[in-house]
């Protein structure tokens, strides 16, 4: 690209005009924007009184739940994709040769340290089965680092909780069943 | 111990926590304007203590004042301990010492109890025939901290910031000192007392009889208060936080009430040099004979300006960007002090011929004053508009061909 490239419009600032050169009405005009501000309405959300509106709970990235299939168990397949995929290198997975008939492993154990997790949903792009799943949960907190390390038990209560609020992502979006 | 001495440590007391307290507030109102402005909402959690009311959030002064005595006192290695912890004590006990001379508010009428002297002037040094000179030396005493802040530091960009700031502020001593003489040749007196008392006898305010005088004060008491846009003594992009980098926790907080106690100042200048003080019209009368009510109704009006002024200062921070150092100096130097200059002459010229004037027009009135003022600042304003020594803009000029770097390059 040149600059004689005539699809290039040049502009030019404008020049100051008197009124401008006197200082006095532009610092005028800015002081009322100023003011109109100062009394208009506020943006801010006092945040553990009020909720704040999420979009599209569907596409959020909040903290992980894992999910479970129809008849309740975990639905994960442990074929080690999202831990593969994880940029944080968060999860670990122990898989085990899996009790029930339809699958060959299942995770013995699952944890997602949410300390180290950057919520890039990374994860949930790769599962093949759409087990792994970000809510919509945005307040994660915990008193110690330990707590703050999710095991199995602890993701599939996530889903617990937040399964009636958000349907899988796999039935509302068309992904697995 | 005589009762005066009494009356005056009162007045003393009064005042220290008056002020302590004053700019714990300020710095709360600050940060509600600057929420505000920025359309958030600012602090309104901290109420009273232990329990869950929150009362607007008043209880972050308070707040604040206890994280501020808990956090470390920390002096680098590298510093010079004595200068370093002198200096915010130096500009601190000046910004203090200052509002001695400060009235605030006129006399108490008589107490009529046995020994004491009527009437009370709300003032901790009255009489002080001196007054302008003895707040302008001590507010000159700032640059000293300033310095010493930034020498003892041991910090090449402490340095260069003091350097910068003392720079400003000694520039803007002139200008502020021009806008001011005008108000004294027309009182003639140096007693910030006096100045009030004329301005409520004539019923006309020193701001419509020299707004060229105000403005130029103004402006100069902003940079003195180093309030932006010319708080360039700590421009944390440039400077990492000017002179008061290596300062933490206490230390950093007496410059921070000095810096704040100066905008107060400021505003207490400009509101009796030029507001008229504790002066409105049909409701605080002049004169010395008050009743109760004309007594607490002048305290009541300078504080409600005073607070109006302030809250300017605070909706000039979020309005104006700040200044590069040289059109900083460019406006001391060539606008501020030439505008000065044109109004003391004004002014001089005017009080000397006043009663010319007035057996020309055949009344004893201002209005010709007036006059002749607001025709003499409209122009000053247009020509040093014209002049615009502050065009000294870096922004990329369209070049007579236009770039092309295959060429530029090659
Ligand atoms: S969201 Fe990203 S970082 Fe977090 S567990 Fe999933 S892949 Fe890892
Ligand atoms: S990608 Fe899905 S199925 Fe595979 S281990 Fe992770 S959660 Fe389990």
């Amino acid at each position: 690209m040149s600059g004689t490239n005539p699809n290039i419009r040049w502009l030019e600032e404008p020049k100051l005009g008197l009124s401008g050169r006197m200082y006095l009405p532009l610092f005028v005009q800015g002081l009322t924007t100023t003011f109109k501000h100062l009394v208009g309405p506020k943006v801010t959300l006092s945040f553990p009184e009020e909720r704040p509106q999420i979009g599209n709970p569907l596409i959020y990235r909040g903290v992980h739940r894992l999910n479970k299939d129809g008849t309740g168990r975990v639905k994960c397949v442990a074929c080690f994709l999202c831990a593969t995929a994880c940029p944080a290198h968060c999860i670990d997975i122990v898989a085990a040769e899996s009790p029930w008939p339809d699958r060959e492993k299942y995770p013995e154990s699952f944890t997602i340290d949410e300390l180290r997790c950057i919520f890039c949903g990374m994860c949930e792009e790769a599962c093949p089965v759409d087990a792994i799943e970000l809510t919509s949960l945005l307040d994660l907190t915990g008193r110690s680092r330990e707590e703050m390390i999710f095991d199995k038990e602890k993701l599939l209560s996530v889903y617990d909780m937040t399964i009636d609020a958000e349907p899988m992502k796999s039935t509302a979006l068309g992904g697995t069943l | 111990m005589t009762f005066e001495t009494i009356i005056t440590l009162i007045k003393i007391f009064l005042l220290l926590g008056g002020l302590m307290t004053a700019a714990a507030y300020l710095v709360l109102v600050e940060r509600w304007m600057a929420a505000w402005v920025q359309d958030r909402k600012g602090p309104n959690r901290v109420g009273i203590p232990l329990t869950k009311i929150k009362l607007f959030g008043l209880g972050q002064p308070l707040a604040d004042g206890l994280k501020f005595i808990f956090k470390e006192d920390f002096a680098p290695k590298h510093v010079d301990k004595a200068l370093f912890r002198i200096a915010p004590i130096v500009i601190l006990t000046a910004a203090i010492a200052i509002f001695a001379a400060i009235p605030f508010g006129s006399v108490l009428p008589p107490l009529e109890i046995e020994g004491v002297p009527d009437p009370i002037p709300l003032l901790v040094t009255p009489n002080l025939d001196v007054g302008m000179v003895y707040v302008f030396a001590l507010s000159s005493i700032a640059v000293y901290g300033v310095i010493l802040g930034g020498w003892s530091s041991n910090n090449k960009y402490s340095f260069l910031g003091a350097l910068r700031s003392s720079a400003q502020l000694i520039s803007y001593e002139i200008p502020l000192g021009l806008g001011l003489i005008g108000v004294v040749l027309f009182a003639g007196t140096l007693r910030l007392d006096a100045i009030i008392s004329q301005q409520a006898d004539s019923g006309v305010w020193n701001v419509f009889l020299q707004p060229l005088g105000f403005f130029v004060f103004a402006v100069a008491a902003t940079a003195e208060a180093a309030r932006l846009p010319f708080d360039l003594p700590e421009a944390e992009q440039e400077l990492i936080g000017g002179y008061h980098t290596e300062y933490s926790g206490m230390m950093l907080l007496l410059f921070l009430i000095a810096e704040f106690l100066h905008m107060i100042t400021a505003a207490f200048l400009i509101v009796i040099l030029f507001f008229g003080g504790w002066h409105f019209w049909g409701l605080t009368g002049a004169g010395d004979e008050v009743t109760w009510f004309t007594a607490i109704a002048r305290i009541v009006v300078l504080a409600v300006k005073i607070l109006l002024v302030v809250l300017t200062f605070m909706l000039v921070r979020w309005t104006w960007p700040r200044f590069r150092f040289d059109q900083l100096m460019a406006m001391a130097w060539k606008v501020m002090v030439p505008l000065g200059l044109v109004n003391l002459i004004v002014m001089a010229v005017l009080v000397e011929y006043q009663q010319d004037l007035a057996d020309i027009v055949g009344a004893e009135s201002l209005w010709p004053l007036i006059l002749i003022s607001w025709i003499v600042t409209i122009g000053a304003w247009i020509i040093a508009g014209l002049y615009a020594p502050l065009s000294t803009d870096n922004t990329p000029r369209p070049m007579s061909m236009p770039f092309d770097a295959e060429t530029e390059l090659n």
